[in-house]
């Protein structure tokens, strides 16, 4: 029988202050980075507490930092980010942490309303439905951030929330951008409004961590400099 | 970064590209031939269009550099609030005051 390998995994302990806990893993031939959280919390400290739901990539509930890169844990190969035997998996960057590996996602969503990412609606439901062209602009644009799963993790990349806590952040400007070419919503000049204040689309550096690091590959960056057009082309339509 | 502060630095930028175009133009034009101090004091002194051109392009500069390091201070040095908004007017008050002090040196008479 070959000799059974093990992999060092070093894991955040504790709250805001904490310390990062080595575990020993057994190696599997197919093993997610979240594979192996859930078996030190079964087999090692069933103390660990951590945040999952459907192991698929659809609930955006597993996100951690794994070697300080912020990643879906669920889909997530161990082999792509094993450096010399060694991980380390940490709570995600950016928001409050609670216990381990889970953090307060409040702030996150919070964001997502203040950013008026909600529909607002043009007719009620006794209306028929209305025909949406997909081939039409707008729902082009809006397609491109639907996807989104909630993950926080380019929220946990950007460095603008790192150096700004008031920055409603790539996902929830991504949302605002998609609800504005929703031909829908009814209630576009609350989203410029919304994504113009204090902690608005314009603190954006453009750095791109969100794309690079977006699990379902998608381009919050875009949307913001989209909303950036928005606003810009309304600052001078409002002042007319 | 409001909005406002956001469309000024944009403007600003979109002023200053073209007249730093135009200062190094004529720049390269004017030394051709060689050239001294007291040949660009001829030209500048008491001409009204160099006094618009540089008094323009250093107005445009310290809202510009203002916006920009008020965003460098807020997220490099927490800065915020009353604090934040009158570093920038500092900021903003001694660029226009070297500045304009160097666009009078060379266009008054």
């Amino acid at each position: 029988m070959p000799k059974e390998q093990q992999m060092s995994v070093s894991v955040w302990r504790g709250g805001a202050a904490g310390a990062y806990q080595p575990f020993d893993v057994k190696m599997e031939d197919n093993q997610t980075v979240l594979d192996v959280v859930a078996w030190i919390q079964q087999y090692a400290d069933p103390t660990l507490s951590y945040r999952y739901a459907c192991r698929v990539g659809m609930c955006g509930s597993c996100a951690m930092m794994v070697n300080g890169v912020p990643r879906w844990t669920c889909r997530t190969h161990v082999k792509k980010v094993l450096k010399d035997g060694h991980m380390e998996i940490g709570p995600l960057r950016n928001l409050p942490v609670i216990k381990d590996l889970a953090t307060d996602m409040d702030p996150f969503f919070d964001k997502w309303v203040a950013a008026e990412g909600l529909h607002h609606p043009t007719q009620t439901r006794h209306d028929p439905i209305e025909a949406i062209d997909p081939d039409s602009a707008g729902r082009v644009e809006a397609n491109a951030g639907i996807e989104c799963i909630n993950c926080s993790v380019c929220y946990a990349a950007c460095d603008t929330v790192a150096g700004n806590p008031d920055y409603l952040g790539p996902a929830a400007l991504q949302r605002a951008w998609s609800v504005y070419n929703d031909s829908k919503d009814a209630n576009k000049q609350t989203i410029l409004d919304a994504v113009s204040g204090v902690g608005g689309c314009h603190n954006c550096h453009s750095q791109g961590s969100c794309a690079v690091h977006c699990p379902n590959e998608l381009n919050p960056m875009n949307a913001i400099a989209g909303l950036k057009r928005g606003t810009a082309r309304n600052f001078f339509k409002r002042r007319k | 970064m409001t909005l406002k502060l956001y469309m000024a630095q944009r403007i600003t930028a979109l002023i200053m590209a073209p007249l730093v175009l135009m200062h190094i133009a004529v720049m390269i034009y004017a030394i051709q031939g060689g050239l001294s101090a007291a040949e660009i004091l001829g030209r500048t002194q008491g001409s009204i269009l160099w006094f618009l051109f540089y008094g323009t392009f250093v107005v445009a500069v310290s809202i510009h550099a203002a916006i920009g390091l008020r965003t460098v201070l807020s997220e490099w040095a927490g800065l915020c609030g009353t604090g934040l908004n009158a570093a920038a007017w500092t900021i903003l008050a001694l660029l226009l005051i070297l500045g304009m002090q160097a666009v009078y040196g060379v266009t008054a008479t």
